[in-house]
């Protein structure tokens, strides 16, 4: 089975702690892994990195984590960034805004970040079934998780409960994720599956979250970033007189 | 009566410096017991069977039932005597032979 961790904070500007963690990723048994990047980063780091990640025998997708402030600057965004990253995560803190990513067909992957528990923004309902009808997969980035502490630890699994049952019910895939920005806090697929037990995800959901799920998203996107692909399901396939 | 069921962990503790058996054991106990508390912990019915402390290496016993509830306790464990660490489930058997088989570490 190939596992996947779609959220590694490899540092672009240390190539050598890059290493490491892309070696220690391939210890941990992943196949592939996402980084997020800035959208300014230029192609010598881009290759350099994909370097590093060829050498370990690491497949690596480039990844854009946005965080617009209202639905307008999302799809501004979206036109911009789309097809210069593999994969585009929109970070939600406002209600218009994960709504507005659950429906747009560009935004793989929904993320709401714990960083103010009270101002939280909720995978609900309605941001659950306007996904069923695009293409977003709900992220949990297992590292909030095993840094908070007491109450907000208490607090976060009661969120990620709520999220998971919400996912589940409405069919949306889960997508497991590090989100490690220190070797530390990189772990192995099972043990993040592990993690997922927590929040009464059931063990063969968590399993395809760090490997079929993530999987499919990366194939569907590397196959709309081909200068052969026209529309969903229409792609070149002789150029030429006819 | 119908024996308990039960699954060995081998690990991979990843850390700077050398770690004590007390200091691995308090680690997990507390782990489990701030996520679990005493009536879940005492569920996992965990123990620690094997240590190597120069290699890092350990292998922990709990109830079949338990070994996700486990495994994630071990997995939020991020620092063992202000030492930052990450533990690492290597494998899981039913048996100490098997697991003797597949890590040369378990010794008998």
């Amino acid at each position: 089975m190939k596992f996947y961790d779609l959220h590694l904070h490899v540092p672009v500007n240390d190539f050598g702690l890059a290493e490491r963690m892309i070696k220690k990723a391939k210890w941990l048994g992943y196949t592939g892994i996402g980084v997020p990047l800035p959208p300014s980063v230029s192609d010598a780091t881009l290759s350099q990195l994909r370097r590093l990640c060829s050498n370990c025998d690491v497949d690596m997708a480039t990844r854009i984590d946005l965080s617009p402030r209202n639905p307008d600057e999302l799809l501004s965004q979206l036109r911009k960034y789309r097809r210069r990253f593999e994969i585009v995560a929109v970070s939600c803190r406002h209600n218009p805004v994960a709504r507005q990513a659950a429906k747009d067909r560009r935004v793989d992957l929904l993320s709401f970040p714990a960083e103010a528990f009270r101002n939280r923004c909720y995978f609900d309902a309605a941001s659950a079934k306007l996904s069923k009808s695009g293409l977003a997969s709900l992220e949990v980035d297992v590292c909030q998780l095993i840094l908070a502490t007491s109450y907000d630890r208490i607090h976060l699994l009661a969120i990620l409960r709520r999220e998971t049952k919400m996912a589940t019910k409405f069919s949306v895939p889960i997508i497991l994720s590090s989100g490690a920005k220190t070797e530390n806090l990189m772990h192995k697929s099972q043990d993040l599956a592990a993690i997922a037990y927590l929040f009464d995800m059931p063990s063969d959901y968590a399993i395809r979250a760090v490997s079929e799920s993530p999987s499919s998203i990366l194939g569907r996107n590397r196959a709309k970033l081909l200068p052969s692909f026209v529309a969903p399901g229409i792609r070149i396939i002789k150029q030429g007189d006819c | 009566m119908k024996s308990v069921r039960r699954r060995y962990l081998a690990i991979e503790i990843d850390v700077a410096r050398k770690i004590e058996e007390r200091e691995l054991k308090n680690a997990v106990w507390n782990a489990v017991g701030r996520l679990f508390g005493e009536y879940g912990a005492s569920k996992t019915d965990f123990a620690l069977i094997r240590y190597d402390a120069t290699e890092n290496f350990a292998v922990f016993r709990c109830a079949n039932a338990s070994v996700e509830a486990f495994r994630a306790s071990l997995a939020l464990i991020t620092e063992i005597g202000q030492e930052p660490v990450t533990i690492h489930v290597l494998g899981v058997s039913g048996t100490l032979k098997s697991l003797k088989g597949r890590y040369p570490n378990v010794r008998q």
